[in-house]
């Protein structure tokens, strides 16, 4: 009975807290500007600072990293009294986070990611703020020319500032290459193979070891810039039109080399993998080769912590170009940077627009270049020399090598998101042995149909 | 009829050697959990199972607590924000602290107060549905019932709306309060409180007890074994929801431990002994709850379900 | 009845049994009005807008059935709805059945060794849904799970089969965890209801000669008939709630889409489709008319017996 009186006590409390929150006395400041804000803690620390802003962050090299964010952050905050409350966001399930704090209007201020995400949709849709003043001429003499391309919208607003790039590429496991005999296929120089060096290589892979080495995985949209990459580059067929208006991945080219991947025993299609799956696989030693990969992947240790640029036996991985018929791969770009949500508060805009500054154009952008493991989008910034602030990282200045191959960024055509999962969902249809062709065009209209709607 | 001995004998043995092995099954998900869990680097990876670890390392734990770190605590006021312009009113915050245990507190706190209000609710409404013969019972009943299966999917746009109009996304009252408003604890407590003998409640009526007296000291006692069902079921209801959980928690300080490790499983790079200790962390608590009141579970669901 | 002996007062007494019969009702129902009730309305009044999740308003621009008729014809949605009825009409017997004979097994056994096997069935429910769907993730792994390494290491295979990735096995792989996270309470709930059959009926129709499993069948089974509509109905929810394992396992991929995931889908994923709510919304009230008539059945063969 005791017991029973105590909860009831208990849920009475509850009630009462819960109750006497809805209206009652509470000196009600003003709801002045909004009630869009970011509802997430205040920062207890920090009860006097100039103001706060929520920055919702995809995993960007080390941007994922709590400890590596918070380092620059802290900095920025001791620099400016603004303080900063990150959320991380995974690529699973990030966009449907985001999209579902914009439908309860609570929407962080700042986000970093790409164009693609930034500018063809949520700018778009008109959640973001214009942050074309924020460039002046000495700015856009300094920024990568196509990443201010990509940053800016058809309606000329730029919806993302740009702080670092990257070229997307493949991985390959030296040591169980040489074991196969199919190291003599890579040109580790250059970084750079031909597509009948890729045959030969998981032709001899697959003979050596009797399993698939490779996979296309298309679980879903995550990494999947690596699976175009490589059917594009495989017979050197496009994605989309260099006007960024329609999709053209049903070029036969593509066929072709989907054609020729289905018919490799040592290449599978996977739809139990994403990219990062596929990495762990890789790091395994289960599969020879990655093809969702960059230079902050490079540099990062696996789950297994063996080190950096090993599996989790500590065999060997060096990254490679994207197999290409003349042996020049047309690599998938990667860009990054922040956009500011609009949430009709213009203190919490300005103070945003500090933060980016701060960030992408000032001398403290040498470290948030390097906490993402990128390269900077820009030569300079404020008098500060970017484009050799990697001259001490071997592995890095290696990969600059790549960077040349940089191809069109055709990730900011209309219909983007869309289009990722008709290329995903077409990847598991041919998995599973339909017509490729067939398939190729049906996917490749429905991605068309978004693009004109 | 001894044919009939020898052949049920046979059975017997082979049902039971069957249901060792489905024992066997059913146990090994969560042996391979926390073996996983105290599992290094190397067994975690290797392409060939382990099957016992080689050795026991707490490296994942170490991992998973270094994770992220969040106040231990923070205490709002509830529906603090109406009068602050939308946002939380903040009371008090804790320590910072690994992610991991904020996560644990969350979820059992979430949990314990969405099995309070539920049980409570559920037990006054049942038993009025059940012993009150009040204008449009039978019309309620039925739209209970038609309620109880809805996946809440159903009702995600308009609840995340509401949620957020009253200021309560990314906050677990978001998750508490559907998971109290869904009928089947009402329908449970009204299976149980049909077998409470009118006789009974119209003699402390004639002896003029009051009608909270009476549901608090005549059908309370009665019903207890159900409220004990109630209680777990409500309780791993809450901490399994992971839907609600994902929709209506935005903020790394605000997930529950569930939710959590799902994050964690959707970052690059995925790590099977981390999440692995993160699935131990995770489902601990509910085990322990289980045992403990196990005795009073399968008493009080048995209790309900009978009288169909 | 007390109606019935006091004539004169029904009306008073009538009164008073509604004002305390919805006084007691009131908390419980603040919770089903404000969070199941209100939102359902407005799902079934969205359903027939073009609501979307740029438009500021709760409501866009009514648009009649269109939503409705829409539906009909996509393909994905249709898909989604058989494997959602595929779930529910294999989950629902086999858990049924599966746990009856578990606990026809178990119900004689002594007391130690009953709760020890309820526990063990019981695990896979409180290791937490999220905990169990991670751990299978691993078991399934297409290259270092234990299915593949097992069935290989005895033969039975000889290529690694892709659990979650191939339409031909993800659905059920699926079905299956869910099944070994359903059967628990069902087997409680037998072994109690075996335990409670009259002992009479059963010698008396040994006696008339019945074998057992015309005891079993006429005796046990009729007499256990509310336990297994109850167990029907709990199933049949658990069945519907199978988000996590969907969202975590194969985002609804190879064959495993799920109306409750498409409409998470439509609603927040990141394409062009994404943030229609009206659609998704009829999706949901489309949803909830299959399950209320569902419902309506159970409970309708629950009167008739």
């Amino acid at each position: 009975m005791k017991k029973l009186l105590a909860i009831v006590l208990a849920m009475a409390m509850v009630m009462a807290l819960a109750a006497c929150g809805g209206k009652k006395d509470e000196p009600a400041p003003p709801a002045d500007d909004s009630k869009q804000e970011e509802p997430s803690t205040p920062d207890s620390q920090e009860p006097a600072a100039a103001g706060e802003l929520t920055l919702w962050t995809y995993p960007i090299g080390d941007w994922g990293k709590e400890e590596k964010v918070k380092a620059i952050t802290d900095a920025f905050t001791a620099d400016t009294g603004i303080s900063v409350k990150v959320e991380y966001l995974a690529y699973a399930d990030g966009d449907d986070k985001v999209n579902s704090a914009i439908t309860a209007k609570s929407a962080p201020d700042l986000i970093m990611e790409g164009p693609e995400r930034l500018v063809t949709n949520w700018g778009d849709k008109g959640y973001l703020v214009d942050l074309s003043d924020m460039f002046d001429d000495t700015d856009k003499g300094e920024i990568n020319e196509a990443a201010m391309a990509a940053c800016t919208h058809s309606n000329g607003a730029v919806y993302e500032y740009p702080l670092v790039i990257t070229a997307h590429c493949m991985a390959i496991n030296l040591d169980a290459f040489k074991a196969a005999g199919a190291d003599q296929y890579l040109n580790l120089d250059t970084h750079t193979w031909t597509t009948r060096d890729f045959i030969n290589a998981v032709e001899a892979l697959y003979a050596h070891f009797n399993a698939p080495v490779g996979a296309v995985y298309c679980k879903g949209q995550g990494g999947d810039q690596g699976t175009r990459a490589l059917v594009n580059n495989l017979y050197g067929g496009t994605f989309a039109t260099a006007s960024h208006d329609q999709y053209t991945w049903d070029d036969p080219k593509n066929i072709q080399a989907l054609e020729q991947l289905k018919s490799m025993p040592g290449i599978a299609f996977d739809a139990s993998l994403e990219g990062g799956d596929e990495i762990k696989v890789f790091y395994q030693g289960i599969l020879k080769m990655a093809f969702c990969w960059n230079i902050a992947q490079q540099l990062n240790p696996n789950q297994a912590d063996t080190g950096a640029g090993l599996t989790a036996n500590g065999e060997e991985i060096v990254f490679m170009g994207f197999p290409a018929d003349g042996g020049s791969p047309a690599l998938q770009g990667g860009i990054w940077g922040f956009g500011i949500f609009n949430n009709g508060d213009q203190a919490k805009i300005d103070n945003a627009k500090t933060f980016i500054k701060w960030m992408c154009d000032s001398e403290h952008t040498v470290d948030a270049v390097k906490t993402a493991n990128y390269f900077a989008a820009r030569s300079a910034a404020e008098g500060t020399d970017l484009s050799s602030i990697w001259a001490d990282n071997e592995i890095m200045n290696e990969y600059q090598i790549l960077m040349p191959y940089l191809g069109d960024y055709y990730q900011v055509t209309k219909g983007w998101a869309g289009a990722r999962t008709e290329w995903w969902t077409m990847l598991q249809k041919v998995g599973e042995g339909a017509d490729i062709a067939e398939t190729v065009a049906t996917y490749a209209a429905n991605a068309n149909a978004a693009a004109a709607g | 009829m001894k044919i009939e001995t020898g052949r049920g004998r046979a059975y017997k043995i082979i049902s039971i050697i069957i249901l060792v092995i489905l024992a066997f099954l059913f146990t090994f998900p969560l042996y391979w959990i926390v073996t996983g869990a105290f599992k290094n680097g190397a067994d975690i990876n290797a392409t060939k199972p382990i099957w016992v670890p080689t050795e026991w390392v707490m490296n994942n734990f170490d991992k998973l607590m270094k994770q992220r770190s969040v106040p231990l605590w923070e205490v709002y006021l509830p529906f603090g924000s109406f009068f602050n312009g939308g946002k939380k009113l903040l009371l008090t915050a804790g320590p910072e602290a690994p992610a991991a245990i904020r996560w644990l507190i969350n979820a059992v706190l979430m949990s314990v107060l969405a099995m309070l209000l539920t049980c409570l609710t559920a037990a006054m409404a049942g038993y009025a549905l059940a012993k009150k013969r009040f204008n449009g019972r039978a019309l309620l009943f039925s739209l209970i019932v038609c309620a109880m299966a809805l996946p809440k999917q159903v009702i995600l746009i308009p609840l995340l709306k509401e949620m957020s109009a009253l200021c309560l996304y990314d906050s677990l009252w978001a998750v508490i309060f559907p998971t109290v408003g869904w009928p089947f604890g009402v329908f449970l407590m009204k299976q149980f409180s049909e077998s409470i003998p009118g006789e009974i409640l119209e003699a402390t009526r004639i002896d003029g007890a009051s009608e909270l007296k009476t549901f608090s000291t005549v059908v309370m006692p009665m019903i207890k074994p159900g409220i004990g069902a109630l209680a777990i079921f409500t309780f791993i209801n809450c901490w399994n929801d992971y839907f609600m959980q994902l929709v209506m928690l935005a903020s790394g300080s605000n997930f529950t431990i569930p939710l959590g490790i799902a994050t964690l499983q959707a970052e690059t790079s995925v790590d099977n002994g981390l999440l692995m200790a993160g699935a131990t962390l995770a489902a601990a608590p509910i085990i322990i709850v289980f045992l403990i009141f196990q005795k009073y579970f399968t008493q009080g669901i048995t209790m309900g379900a009978v009288k169909g | 009845m007390a109606r019935q002996s006091h004539p004169t007062m029904s009306r008073a007494l009538q009164r008073r049994e509604n004002i305390s019969g919805y006084l007691f009702l009131l908390p419980s129902l603040i919770f089903f009005i404000g969070f199941v009730v209100i939102p359902m309305v407005i799902c079934i009044i969205t359903s027939l807008t073009d609501a979307n999740m740029h438009d500021q308003g709760m409501f866009g621009n009514f648009i009649g059935l269109s939503n409705f008729t829409k539906l009909m014809g996509d393909e994905t949605f249709l898909e989604a709805l058989k494997n959602t009825f595929i779930i529910v009409i294999v989950s629902v017997p086999a858990v049924c059945a599966f746990s009856l004979w578990v606990s026809s097994a178990i119900y004689k056994l002594s007391g130690p060794v009953l709760s020890a096997f309820r526990c063990i069935f019981y695990l896979p429910v409180v290791t937490g849904s999220v905990a169990v769907t991670v751990v299978w993730k691993w078991m399934y792994d297409n290259y270092t799970g234990i299915f593949n390494h097992v069935l290989k290491g005895a033969g039975i295979i000889d290529q690694n089969i892709n659990w979650l990735g191939d339409s031909k096995y993800a659905l059920w792989c699926i079905i299956l965890i869910l099944f070994t996270t359903s059967v628990g309470q069902p087997i409680v709930l037998y072994v109690s209801a075996l335990g409670n059959v009259d002992q009479t009926l059963i010698e008396a129709a040994e006696v008339d000669g019945a074998n057992s499993f015309q005891v079993f069948w006429k005796v046990k089974w009729a007499q256990m008939m509310p336990t297994t509509l109850y167990i029907l109905v709990i199933t049949t929810i658990n069945s519907f709630q199978c988000f996590a394992l969907i969202q975590l396992l194969t985002k609804g991929g190879a064959g495993t889409n799920t109306v409750m995931y498409h409409i998470y889908w439509t609603a927040f994923k990141l394409t062009e489709q994404a943030g229609h709510f009206g659609y998704a919304n009829a999706m949901g009230v489309v949803l909830a008319i299959f399950i209320g008539l569902l419902s309506a059945l159970q409970f309708k063969l629950a009167k008739e017996k």
